[in-house]
């Protein structure tokens, strides 16, 4: 054939019908998608800071582990509360002269989803904790310690931000860890990683994929596990062993609030956080991020009641159910 | 008869033990979502047993039919002719026999009973053997996975009415054999007779005749001739230390003539650089894994995980792949156009450009310089022009290598090469301009390069690279140039379409996800076009891989890219991405392919021309802890994280806390560090075989020296450079 025996048009033809493809499946899909998004009415843009924040997210490689797209499967319904959209990505611009937008979706969950850090995780205490080494906080995690994000003062001044990390993990040196600026852009950019919430009367996309849906209580063994909710959510502050983390994260090991009568304070601090102790970080208002049903507050309650010598009086969903509600209101005033 | 009862049931016990076993294979399967629709099994399952069914019917119809034919009556002529087709089957031993029984009966007639039993022992012995047989085919029918509870019942109701069947048929063909025997009786009585009544010069003229023929054995001397061995050509390769050996001797590369001294030293220049580039690479790819166990072995901001990832994949890639493939590319675009490579500056100038994007980009990236995160394309702009205008420059050279080429056609290596040059300019043009970068654009554009660069750059020229030195290290012409052919172009059609698959339930249109999908599907064509291609080139020609070291890093690159790129396949599925999208497994699909098809299949090239351009060659030993700890270094590599990271897939859908996963995949991350370390070990090893094929120092060739003595009129010794 003249075709395969004249280098112009074999390669020529190859060149042509490779573009052409990658026209149809590359170029014109993206140009239509950077066309046809627009950024979500109550979408916020990023500060400054988190600006600054995001360019050292994108220089220490963080996407190599973290994702930021929660996909409308079933599983993911842990990372946010609804499927990420198009629109939800629509304000990434090129980053500047040299370098590409940076969309950051990722694709390799080592670390868990960012796109609702902010919600999920607020606490600057424990980001800072964790930042300058992770296994302070959670022992099991394989992330890297930044401890160049900090620098160690013998005295620190009155506006630095002093991180309490215990002693040995200071490699032997002595004085206190201070967050640099760098440390406190990382943050800010991460505190503003939360979902949009979509406009009223808008319909989130359904996730797909689901799993069978849990039985409503009052038959036995179909209650939620509390060991694993606490796992998943309390943990990385309150530790396994329930005795938190000296003066950072209350411990619950004999807490009077766990174990003590009122039971509204307690469902209402799992719901709506706190921050009503100085020597303490903020709590995030955990319950109400992760949407928890009565079910699994009462797990909760009855796993934190019953753990590390705690015995404190087991809980119904019933009585949950009723104090939610009202502190619903409550937190709605 | 006891005896024949339980013969019969022992096929039958097999029978049932086989499809206990099978359905209970079927539900341990369960867990697992590869499953064809359950009314689809359904009606394979109904088809393998209808299937089996007709088998057995025309196994019973031909068995009814000998008999019949055994019982109808025979014209007399035929019956003889049946009779004196016996006699001219008999072997040697019954025709001896036979002419003893002729030469006693002219003596004193007796003796013919021993006749008979002999016949009628032998053929009372053949048809025993048919019980057994046919029992194996049917149970397969029922091997099909499924995974509802219905489809199993079903299965279950038929195993005892298939054991009916079995049973039944069985019985049928024992009866049928015993009438078959009966018949076989009564013709041997028949032939006995016959051979009685045979005329005594019949006997002495063509059955000792026949006899001599049987008889005739090859005294093996025929071809050789009684004259001594001599090696007048100088074919024969002797080994004169037999010794014990360590390894299997291989055969020597041979000497080929004529390539350009220029050349060669470029090549071997490429070469070179892409070997550092692996021993970089690696090295960095080691310490990552190292990392996945030991998160606190460093705290320098340069050395941070994040940052050092992308060092290891983008040396990998365009340090040692990239230049490896492009060396052995100057060696086969050239060679298969039968001229001289057009500008061998360019070459040079590509080599210094390529080198300098890598030190650069590595450089830039640990200083956390980095141009979005996107994989493969962390380096900025400047950094992938300075790759780009090597490419660039290559391109140019090649199409003026072709476009002077003495051959008419363009041989298919060429297509290979040549294309895949042009595409990854395409590409790094596609993924580089910020017309169509903002928002999803970006991740779009991001799937589309990072899978192109992958398929289009690496995988296409190497396969050209393939089309070049396994035919020549096979001594044989490629099977197929059709095969090829398909390949090049449903390459094209269907890997283009593939690169959004990464992103499966993502905020990607669903339309564009499921062309992805799609088009990995489609890429089963050209995957199976081109293994089928290469191992049919093997044919005729496996015995030549045991005296080879190159062949068998053909045979595993072969073998990985079908079960690598099929592997991919599999993976794009949406039922399979909820497993395995975001775990390990991309990592383990990612080195089995880059690692067990690439690199192998560059080393493949590499160990087949060094030792052509350069008459040196590497130690046997050293190649072959190469090949063996590459080998299995990526099998302890891949093997525990695919486990791995499929236990944590479903473990995620199931909505255990998230750090439960990376305390499960602790042990996998640990086997991955080791099978890691084999294989950085085995690139030690490749580059003491680089040094020795290009730098090895000169030994004296006490021969070759001596030889050179007696022209030298000052008689020193002298190497020869």
């Amino acid at each position: 054939m003249e075709l395969f025996d004249n280098h112009k048009k074999l390669f020529g033809t190859a060149a042509i019908f490779f573009i052409g493809l990658t026209i149809l499946v590359a170029i014109m899909p993206a140009i239509r998608n950077q066309d046809n998004n627009q950024p979500l009415p109550g979408a916020v843009e990023l500060s400054p800071d988190a600006v600054k924040g995001k360019a050292l997210f994108i220089a220490n490689g963080c996407v190599a582990c973290h994702t930021q797209q929660v996909r409308n499967v079933d599983m993911d319904k842990m990372w946010g509360t609804r499927p990420s959209l198009a629109a939800d990505y629509a304000d990434n611009h090129r980053t500047d002269f040299w370098r590409n937008t940076a969309t950051l979706m990722g694709t390799e969950r080592t670390g868990p989803d960012l796109t609702d850090i902010g919600n999920r995780q607020p606490s600057k205490d424990w980001n800072l904790v964790h930042l300058y080494n992770p296994r302070i906080v959670v022992k099991e995690s394989i992330m890297p310690a930044y401890p160049w994000l900090f620098i160690i003062k013998e005295e620190p001044s009155k506006s630095d931000i002093v991180v309490n990390v215990p002693s040995q993990y200071l490699d032997g040196k002595e004085g206190k860890v201070v967050a640099t600026k760098d440390a406190m852009y990382l943050i800010a950019y991460l505190q503003s990683l939360k979902q949009t919430k979509l406009p009223d009367g808008t319909a989130a996309p359904a996730f797909l994929y689901k799993r069978e849906e849990k039985k409503v209580a009052g038959a036995t063994g179909s209650e939620p596990d509390g060991k694993a909710i606490f796992t998943a959510n309390c943990q990385s502050c309150h530790q396994a062993n329930g005795e938190g983390l000296p003066g950072a994260f209350p411990p619950l090991k004999g807490s009077p609030v766990v174990l003590g009568e009122d039971l509204e304070k307690y469902v209402d601090i799992i719901m709506n956080g706190y921050d009503a102790r100085a020597e303490f970080g903020v709590m995030p208002p955990v319950g109400t991020n992760m949407q928890f049903t009565e079910h699994e507050v009462a797990a909760l309650i009855n796993y934190e009641r019953s753990s590390w010598g705690n015995n404190g009086k087991k809980v119904t969903p019933d009585e949950v159910k009723k104090i939610i509600n009202f502190v619903k209101l409550k937190a709605a005033k | 008869m006891k005896s024949s009862t339980f013969i019969k049931r022992i096929p039958l016990l097999i029978l049932g033990i086989l499809l206990k076993s099978l359905t209970a294979g079927a539900q341990q399967m369960t867990p697992s979502n590869f499953s064809f629709g359950s009314r689809e099994a359904l009606t394979w399952v109904l088809f393998g047993f209808l299937l089996a069914l007709f088998f057995a019917a025309l196994v019973l119809k031909q068995k009814v039919n000998d008999i019949r034919d055994g019982y109808k009556k025979k014209a007399e002529d035929e019956q003889t002719n049946e009779l004196k087709e016996h006699s001219r089957k008999l072997n040697s031993k019954q025709i001896s026999k036979l002419l003893d029984y002729k030469e006693r009966n002219r003596r004193n007639k007796t003796g013919i009973s021993v006749l008979i039993l002999l016949l009628t022992t032998a053929i009372s012995i053949l048809p025993t053997s048919s019980l057994v047989a046919q029992s194996t085919g049917k149970p397969n029918a029922s091997s099909l996975l499924s995974e509802t509870g219905v489809l199993i019942t079903i299965v279950l109701l038929l195993i005892p009415i298939l054991a009916a069947i079995i049973l039944l048929i069985v019985k049928v063909v024992n009866a049928l054999n015993q009438t078959k025997n009966r018949q076989n009786l009564e013709m041997a009585e028949k032939l006995a007779n016959y051979l009685r009544s045979l005329p005594e010069e019949e006997v002495n003229t063509e059955l000792k005749r026949r006899k001599a023929a049987l008889d005739y054995r090859l005294n093996h001397q025929e071809l050789a001739g009684t004259q001594p061995a001599e090696d007048e050509k100088g074919l024969l390769q002797i080994n004169s230390q037999p010794g014990l050996p360590i390894v299997a001797l291989k055969k020597k590369a041979l000497q080929r003539p004529g390539i350009d001294p220029e050349l060669s030293r470029l090549i071997l220049w490429y070469l070179g650089c892409a070997t550092f580039w692996l021993l970089f690479g690696t090295t960095i790819g080691e310490y990552l894994g190292i990392k996945f166990v030991a998160p606190d072995a460093d705290h320098v901001s340069w050395l941070s995980f994040g940052r050092l990832r992308p060092v290891h994949t983008n040396a990998v890639f365009w340090g040692w792949a990239s230049l490896g493939m492009l060396g052995l590319g100057y060696y086969v675009v050239p060679r298969v156009s039968n001229t001289k490579l057009a500008n061998i500056n360019y070459g040079w100038y590509a080599l210094w450009l390529i080198n300098a994007a890598v030190i650069l980009g590595t450089i830039c990236l640990m200083a956390g310089i980095n141009n979005g995160g996107g994989e493969y394309r962390e380096y900025i702009w400047p950094v992938a022009l300075l790759f780009a205008i090597g490419v660039v420059l290559t391109l140019v050279n090649f199409l003026q290598t072709i476009a002077r080429r003495t051959t008419k056609e363009i041989y298919i290596s060429n297509w290979y090469i040549i294309a895949s040059i042009i595409f990854a300019i395409v590409i790094t043009v596609v993924a580089y301009v910020p017309y169509w970068q903002n928002g999803l654009g970006e991740t779009i554009i991001q799937g589309y390069y990072m899978h192109q660069g992958v398929g289009m750059w690496f995988m296409l020229f190497t396969l050209g690279i393939v089309y070049y030195f396994l035919p020549q290290q096979l001594n044989k012409p490629i099977y197929s140039y059709s095969l090829g052919i398909l390949a090049f172009w449903t390459q094209i059609l269907f890997y283009t379409l593939i690169g959004t698959h990464h992103f499966v339930f993502s905020s990607i249109p669903w339309w564009l996800q499921t062309v992805a999908i799609v088009g990995s599907v489609g890429m089963v064509i050209p995957v199976i076009a081109g293994t089928t291609n290469f191992i049919m080139t093997f044919k005729g020609a496996w015995y030549k891989i045991k005296d080879s070291y190159t062949l068998p890093f053909f045979l595993v690159g072969i073998i990985f890219y079908f079960t690598g790129s099929m592997q991919g396949t599999a993976e794009a599925f949406r039922s399979t991405n909820l497993i395995w999208h975001f775990t390990d497994f991309t990592v383990a699909h990612s080195h089995l392919t880059m690692y067990g098809i690439i690199c192998f299949f560059l080393w493949a090239g590499i160990y087949a021309i060094i030792p052509r351009i350069t008459g040196r060659e590497a130690p046997q030993i050293t190649i072959g802890a190469h090949f063996w700890l590459a080998l299995i270094g990526l099998m302890f590599y891949t093997i525990p994280l695919m486990y791995g990271s499929t236990m944590k897939g479903l473990l995620w859908m199931e909505g255990k806390p998230f750090i439960d996963g990376v305390v499960l995949m602790a042990p996998y991350w640990l086997w991955r560090a080791i099978g890691g370390s084999l294989m950085w070990l085995s690139h030690l090893f490749f580059a003491y075989n680089m040094y020795k094929m290009m730098a090895g120092r000169y030994m004296v060739d006490v021969r070759e020296t001596a030889i050179q003595n007696l022209d030298d009129s000052t008689n020193t010794v002298q190497p020869i450079a």
